[in-house]
C-alpha cells in the first residue's frame, strides 16, 4: 500500500470537486435525519446496556469470590471479559465521543464519564476524538496508524528492527490499554528529551495517568482478589485474563478499522484546505467495516460500522446499522469500494499487512516455496548489511 | 429549615466509619462510583442524588393534572408556597422545569404533590399531563423560593391567581392558611368554571366558611385586572396581597400597588422570565468542553448550549436562584430582563446568569 496521492490509479479520479461536494451533502442529510429522529428508544437502548453491563460485572465478580471453584472461576471470567468489553466498547467509547450528550444526563455525558481503561477518559479524547477522527489514516498526523512503533505505508523506510514489528504487535495487543495510555501520553515523544520530560503540563497528564493505573490495577489485582479471600490467586488471575481478553478483542476491532489490505491512507500535504465533503470521503476510503451479527455488532461498540462511525463520530452507535445501506448505496453509486468483510477476514487482512510491511518492501509477495531459500538469504543479507546493502539489495529486487 | 443534628460525640465514630467505608467501596467500584450501582437497585434511598417517583397522575381538568411524587430519603420537605424543580426525560431528553408543591404537609404517605397544567406547545407539561406514567422516576432538587406565608401570619390576606397561578395558593391553603390568617379572600381567574383547577375543593373551603372565593371567568368576565380587583375586594389595601400567574397580570398588579405606595404588601411568584429585550445574538464557544454554538439574541445562553449538548448548570431558569452562573472569560451579553449589557475582557472572568442572558455578540464562556 501506498499514500492515495502517489497511487498510479488514484481511486478518487474519476470524481469531480462537484461530486465530492455532493457526497458531503448527502451525508449531512443523512445525519440531520438521524439527529432530529433522536428520542425515548435510543435513551433506553443505552441505559439498558449499561444496566445490563453493571449486573453481569457485579454477577460476574461476585461468582469470582468463589473462583477457587473451576466452575465458578470459567463463569466468573468469561462475564467480566464480556462486560469488559461491553464497557470499553458499546459503552465508554461511544459516550466518550459524546453520542449520547444529546439526552443531557450528566450520568451519561461526554464530558462526566470515566472507563475502565488505563488511560485517563480527557487524555483519550483528545488523542482519539481531536486527533484520530481528525486526520484519520493521513500518514504523520493520524498516530493510530501503527501508533508510532510500526512500518505501516511502504513509503516509510524498511529497517531491520522492524522485523520484529508482528510481535510488538501482539504485546500491544495483550497489553492494549497500557499502550493506548502511553500513546495518549505521547510518551515517545515526551520522554525523548530532557526539556519534553521536565514539562509541567507532561508531568501532570502522567502523574493522572499513573493514579488512574494504580486504582484500575489496585481493583483488579489486589481488592478484588483480597475480598476473595481463600480465592486470591484465581481471582487475579481471572482478572489478569478478562484484562488481557478484552485487550486483545478491542485491538483487533481496532486493526479491522483501518488496516485491512485496500483501505487509504494519505499524504500529511493532502488535507490542507480539505472541504467538508473531501474530510468525508477521506473517511469513506480510510476506513473498514466488519460484517455479521447483532451480537458482534455490540460487542464492538459498533465499530463494526467503522465506516458509518468515521463519518458521523458523534451519533448514537445504535443507529449505524439502520443508515450502513443508504452510505453503502453512496459508495456505489459513486464507484468507491465500501470495505465489509466478516471479522476473521478483516483480521487476517490486517495481521497480513503488519507481516508484509515488517518486511522489506515486495519480499513477501515474490517468496514462493520455489525460491524461498534464495529470498531468506537475502533477507539475511539485509538485515546484517549496512544501508547501502539494504538500498541494492532493494533496488535490485 | 428543621433539620436533626445528631449528637456530636456519636456522630463522629460513624461518620469517620462510613468515610472509611466508602474510601474501600470506591477501591471496589473505580472507576465508576458506589453510588452507580446501588442506584440500579434503589434510586430513592438516601444518599442518592434527590429524585422521586411518580406514583399516579390524577387528571383535575381537560389540561391539568395532578402528580403524587414519592421524594427520594434525602428529601426535606418544603414550605407551603414554594415550588421544586423536577427533571423529566421527554423524548429521551432531560429537562428541567419549576412546579409549586401543592400537597398537604401532614400527607400520611409521605409524598408530595405538583399540579400541572399543559401550555399550547409546552414540550414539558403536556408530557406530564399527558404521557407521564407511574412508576417514572424523575429527578428532584429541595424546595425553594421566597413564596410563602410569614411565621406570622397576617390578619387579613388576599390571594390573586389566575390558571396554574393558583398551585402555589393551594399549597398553602391545604396547609391551612385560613386558620391563621382568619380573613382570607381567593379572588382566582379561569377561561371557563369547568377550567378552574381543584374547583371542587376551592368551593367546597368557600362553601364552609373558610375563606371568600371570587371566580372569575374570562371566557365571560373578561380578563382579570387591578380595577375589577379593587371592585371585587373593597379593602384589597389592608391585605398582604400574595399573586400568581401571567406575567401580564403580575405586572398590572405591581404597577397598581406602586401607585398606592403598597408595594410592601404585594407578594408575586412568577413561572417565567419576563423578557424585555433582544439583541443581535453572536458565537458563544465553551473553552472547556470545545464547543460552539451559534446563539440568537432572544435565546438564553443556558438553552443555547443545552441545545447543543453542553451540559449546563442550571437552577430556577428565570433570573432568581443563581444556579447557572458561569464566567464570562471576554464578550458581551444582553440581559434579556432589561436590556443590560455585561462586558468582559481577557481575565475579567464576569459571572453571567446564562438563563437570563443572551449573547450580545462573540462570547467565551469559561465552562
Amino acid at each position: 500500500m501506498t499514500a492515495l496521492q502517489k497511487k498510479p490509479e488514484n481511486p478518487i479520479a474519476h470524481l469531480s470537486a462537484e461530486d465530492i461536494e455532493i457526497i458531503g451533502k448527502e451525508l449531512d442529510t443523512i445525519r440531520q435525519e438521524v439527529r432530529d429522529s433522536l428520542g425515548e428508544d435510543d435513551a433506553t437502548y443505552i441505559r439498558r446496556v449499561i444496566d445490563v453491563q453493571r449486573k453481569l460485572e457485579l454477577g460476574s465478580r461476585a461468582a469470582l469470590l468463589a473462583s477457587m471453584f473451576p466452575p465458578a472461576w470459567l463463569i466468573g471470567t468469561v462475564g467480566l471479559s464480556v462486560a469488559k468489553i461491553l464497557e470499553n466498547m458499546e459503552i465508554g467509547h461511544n459516550i466518550l465521543h459524546g453520542q449520547w450528550d444529546w439526552m443531557r444526563d450528566p450520568k451519561i455525558h461526554s464530558t462526566t464519564w470515566e472507563w475502565d481503561m488505563a488511560s485517563p477518559a480527557a487524555q483519550w479524547k483528545h488523542s482519539h476524538n481531536e486527533l484520530h477522527h481528525t486526520y484519520t489514516n493521513v500518514i504523520g498526523k493520524d498516530n493510530d496508524l501503527g501508533y508510532g512503533i510500526m512500518r505501516v505505508d511502504e513509503d516509510q523506510r524498511w529497517h531491520p528492527l522492524y522485523l520484529a514489528q508482528p510481535l510488538w504487535n501482539f504485546i500491544n495487543a495483550c497489553f492494549f490499554e497500557y499502550g493506548i495510555a502511553a500513546y495518549d501520553l505521547e510518551l515517545g515523544k515526551n520522554l525523548a528529551t530532557k526539556k519534553r520530560r521536565s514539562n509541567p503540563e507532561f508531568r501532570a497528564a502522567a502523574t493522572q495517568v499513573l493514579k488512574k493505573i494504580r486504582n484500575q490495577a489496585g481493583k483488579d489485582y489486589l481488592i478484588h482478589p483480597i475480598l476473595s479471600g481463600p480465592s486470591f490467586l484465581p481471582t487475579l488471575a481471572a482478572n489478569f485474563t478478562a484484562n488481557v481478553v478484552r485487550n486483545l478483542w478491542s485491538h483487533s476491532v481496532i486493526m479491522c478499522g483501518h488496516f485491512p489490505e485496500g483501505v487509504e491512507t494519505f499524504e500529511k500535504t493532502s488535507i490542507d484546505g480539505e472541504t467538508r465533503g473531501e474530510w468525508y470521503v477521506r473517511q469513506m476510503l480510510g476506513s473498514a467495516n466488519i460484517s455479521g451479527s447483532k451480537a458482534m455488532h455490540l460487542m464492538t461498540g459498533n465499530l463494526s460500522h467503522q465506516v458509518e462511525h468515521h463519518l458521523f463520530p458523534d451519533l448514537p452507535s445504535n443507529r449505524y446499522a439502520e443508515i450502513a445501506p443508504r452510505v453503502k448505496d453512496i459508495f456505489d453509486r459513486y464507484g468507491l469500494t465500501y470495505h465489509s468483510a466478516p471479522l476473521y477476514t478483516q483480521v487476517a487482512s490486517a495481521w497480513h499487512k503488519v507481516i508484509r510491511l515488517s518486511l522489506p518492501n515486495g519480499w513477501l509477495a515474490a517468496t514462493t516455496p520455489k525460491n524461498a531459500p534464495a529470498q531468506i538469504v537475502k533477507l539475511v543479507r539485509m538485515t546484517t548489511g549496512g544501508p547501502k546493502v539494504r538500498r541494492a539489495l532493494q533496488q535490485a529486487a | 429549615m428543621a433539620t436533626t443534628v445528631p449528637h456530636p460525640s456519636s456522630a463522629r465514630p460513624w461518620t469517620a466509619l462510613r468515610d472509611r467505608l466508602l474510601k474501600v467501596a470506591e477501591l471496589v467500584t473505580t472507576p465508576l462510583l458506589p453510588t452507580d450501582y446501588l442506584d440500579l437497585v434503589d434510586p430513592l434511598r438516601s444518599g442518592a442524588d434527590l429524585r422521586g417517583r411518580i406514583e399516579a397522575v390524577q387528571h383535575e381538568t381537560r389540561d391539568a393534572a395532578t402528580l403524587v411524587i414519592r421524594p427520594g430519603r434525602g428529601w426535606r420537605t418544603h414550605t407551603p408556597g414554594q415550588y421544586i424543580r423536577l427533571g423529566i426525560d421527554v423524548n429521551g431528553v432531560r429537562q428541567w422545569r419549576a412546579y409549586s408543591v401543592t400537597s398537604d404537609l401532614g400527607r400520611q404517605d409521605g409524598c408530595i404533590t405538583i399540579t400541572v397544567k399543559a401550555i399550547p406547545d409546552g414540550k414539558v407539561s403536556n408530557h406530564l399531563v399527558h404521557r407521564t406514567r407511574p412508576g417514572t422516576v424523575i429527578q428532584l432538587d429541595q424546595a425553594a423560593g421566597e413564596f410563602v406565608l410569614p411565621a406570622e401570619r397576617p390578619g387579613k390576606a388576599l390571594f390573586i391567581t389566575a390558571g396554574s397561578g393558583i398551585t402555589p395558593v393551594m399549597g398553602m391553603l391545604r396547609n391551612r392558611a385560613h386558620d391563621d390568617a382568619t380573613d382570607v379572600v381567593l379572588v382566582h381567574s379561569a377561561p371557563t368554571a369547568d377550567d378552574v383547577i381543584f374547583a371542587g375543593e376551592l368551593r367546597a373551603l368557600a362553601a364552609g366558611g373558610r375563606i371568600r372565593l371570587v371566580e372569575r371567568h374570562t371566557d365571560a368576565d373578561g380578563m382579570l385586572d387591578p380595577a375589577t380587583i379593587a371592585e371585587l375586594v373593597p379593602d384589597l389595601h389592608e391585605r398582604s396581597t400574595y399573586a400568581c400567574g401571567p406575567v401580564g397580570m403580575l405586572e398590572a398588579l405591581e404597577a397598581h400597588w406602586e401607585t398606592a405606595a403598597l408595594t410592601d404588601r404585594l407578594y408575586t411568584e412568577r413561572f417565567r422570565p419576563r423578557v424585555l429585550v433582544t439583541g443581535e445574538g453572536g458565537t458563544v464557544s465553551f473553552a472547556r468542553s470545545g464547543t460552539t454554538v451559534d446563539a440568537d439574541g432572544a435565546t438564553p445562553i443556558l438553552d443555547a448550549a443545552e441545545d447543543a449538548g453542553v451540559l449546563m448548570p442550571s437552577g430556577c431558569r428565570m433570573g432568581i436562584c443563581y444556579g447557572c452562573v458561569l464566567p464570562l472569560r471576554e464578550g458581551a451579553v444582553r440581559d434579556l430582563r432589561n436590556g443590560e449589557i455585561t462586558t468582559a475582557a481577557p481575565g475579567d472572568g464576569v459571572l453571567i446568569q446564562t438563563c437570563v442572558s443572551a449573547a450580545a455578540g462573540a462570547c467565551d464562556i469559561d465552562h
